[in-house]
């Protein structure tokens, strides 16, 4: 039977009309945007191209729009480069304990380097209380780095308002949209955000490509030093090809969003729906209505992620797992734990991410295929 | 794919699942917080293992391990079971990848202390 890939959180297939796009740029205008002749000048028209139309796409203005390597770059510097840049003002950052790694442990590397960090516990949904953030505010807060969906539960956090709050105080705000750009609407003057984080491959576009949203007039320093790239900021020639993938994966993202929405919130209230019903002791994990359309996460009591995982896998289905045995620390996710689950109810989470291009037959075999699954697991659990 | 041929054959289709309810010695190990729990359950007759069943919580390497210590137990006896190791099961299995080898080896454990229990009740 046809493999059915549902971990599109994890990355996504890039799509046949953004190779298209990006093949020229490997042979024929291959040139650095740095140089001054024509091969240098066809790349510049490329690279010129796609800032304008990854830039409209978020509501931003061309200038405001840095290409990096990908999510955790543009997470680095959005966070070390307020850090650095604004530490006459103060030395002190907020963020949530849910967030991404990106986040997490350059908040953690700033610490060590006289940096203080709050991080504002979510409730047992996974979101965060815009009051809980006010109370962590002080008058030496520089930065406030608050994802704007999360990568595990899909829980959608009140960004807007936390902007509002911190225009207030002239605080700057940071939030990660890896995983909500084409999936939740994102015009920054909407938000109000000064920085935001967007990568290319979670949206059907190539790997090791981002960019980083900055907010004009923000105060921030460089954190890669070299030529004068991407205004300064970001040092390094230009990944043109990646480049030009990204914003044709932000235009089809951007074209498709009505229907791409539509289907996945389908798709992801079928499978929640179907699997709670006929699988018992399966519980929902992160907020139902603030939740990504694209985003399954349940815990099922008795059983352990790995297992479920590899089971899943012999039957050609591929999800991920909040299991710590699954993960190369051994630790169970920080996101499951800060939702307040017990050691055991962590392990028997799975994360089902969908894609575009899943269909309503391969979500009825997922399920299916989870149902024999825990039977078989949990007739050999000593917990069931 | 992180585990072997052999260690994913036991995991897929583990040998001797299920309980005991007149058992000879029961034995537990794990906790749930590090995401591994095996309680096996012994058969003795003239000091040799004449069944053994596993229940297991955990991982594949968990699974893997519990299915595989019941093969290495049944007709040794308890003199001989008491020596198997956990590298002895992981190496009967072909090799485990190194995280597994502490976390999730712990079978060889849980069959030592069934036959504690044997020995305790039969005293």
């Amino acid at each position: 039977m046809k493999p059915i890939y549902m971990d599109h959180g994890s990355t996504t297939a890039v799509d046949p009309d953004v190779v298209r796009a990006m093949t020229p740029y490997f042979t024929e205008i291959f040139g650095n945007a740095s140089s001054l002749h024509s091969y240098g000048e066809q790349a510049t028209v490329g690279l010129n191209a796609s800032r304008q139309i990854v830039a409209s796409a978020i509501g931003a203005h061309p200038d405001e729009i840095i290409f990096t390597s990908g999510g955790t770059e543009s997470d680095n510097l959005a966070i070390k480069g307020i850090a650095y840049r604004n530490q006459d003002r103060g030395r002190h950052i907020i963020t949530s304990n849910i967030e991404h790694p990106a986040v997490l442990n350059t908040c953690a590397y700033l610490e060590k380097h006289g940096f203080e960090v709050t991080y504002v516990p979510v409730n047992d949904r996974g979101l965060l209380d815009v009051e809980s953030v006010k109370e962590a505010v002080r008058d030496d807060t520089i930065l406030i780095t608050v994802m704007h969906a999360n990568n595990e539960i899909g829980t959608i956090q009140p960004i807007e308002e936390i902007c509002i709050l911190a225009r207030d105080k002239g605080i700057y705000v940071h939030t990660d949209a890896v995983q909500s750009i084409g999936k939740v609407p994102i015009d920054v003057n909407r938000i109000g955000v000064d920085l935001l984080s967007i990568s290319s491959h979670k949206i059907y576009g190539p790997k090791g490509v981002g960019a980083l949203y900055i907010r004009k007039g923000t105060n921030i320093e460089a954190i890669s030093h070299g030529g004068s790239h991407e205004r300064g900021i970001r040092a390094g020639t230009e990944n043109i090809s990646g480049i030009v993938g990204f914003a044709r994966a932000m235009e089809l993202a951007q074209a498709r969003f009505d229907g791409d929405c539509e289907h996945l919130r389908s798709l992801r209230d079928r499978m929640i729906g179907n699997i709670l019903k006929s699988i018992d002791h399966s519980y929902l994990n992160g907020d139902l209505e603030q939740r990504l359309v694209n985003n399954v996460n349940i815990r099922f009591s008795y059983v352990e992620g790995e297992a479920m995982l590899l089971l899943l896998n012999n039957k050609g289905i591929a999800v991920s797992t909040g299991s710590a045995c699954s993960s190369k620390s051994l630790k169970p996710s920080h996101v499951l734990e800060a939702l307040g689950l017990a050691p055991e109810e962590m392990h028997g989470s799975l994360r089902i991410t969908l894609g575009r291009e899943n269909t309503e037959a391969e979500a009825d075999r997922v399920v299916e295929a989870l149902i024999e699954i825990i039977g078989k697991l949990r007739a050999m659990s000593p917990l069931a | 794919m992180m585990y072997n041929e052999k260690v994913m054959d036991h995991f897929t289709n583990p040998r001797n699942v299920g309980d005991i309810e007149d058992a000879d010695g029961v034995g537990e190990v794990g906790n749930p917080t590090c995401g591994d729990m095996m309680t096996i359950y012994i058969k003795v007759k003239d000091d040799i293992l004449t069944n053994i069943k596993f229940k297991t919580f955990g991982c594949g390497a968990a699974i893997a391990t519990s299915s595989m210590v019941t093969e290495m137990g049944i007709g040794k006896t308890l003199e001989e079971a008491l020596k198997i190791t956990r590298d002895d099961v992981a190496d009967e299995l072909g090799g485990l990848p190194p995280i597994k080898l502490h976390c999730s080896n712990l079978a060889a454990d849980a069959l030592h202390k069934a036959i504690e229990d044997h020995m305790r009740k039969k005293q």
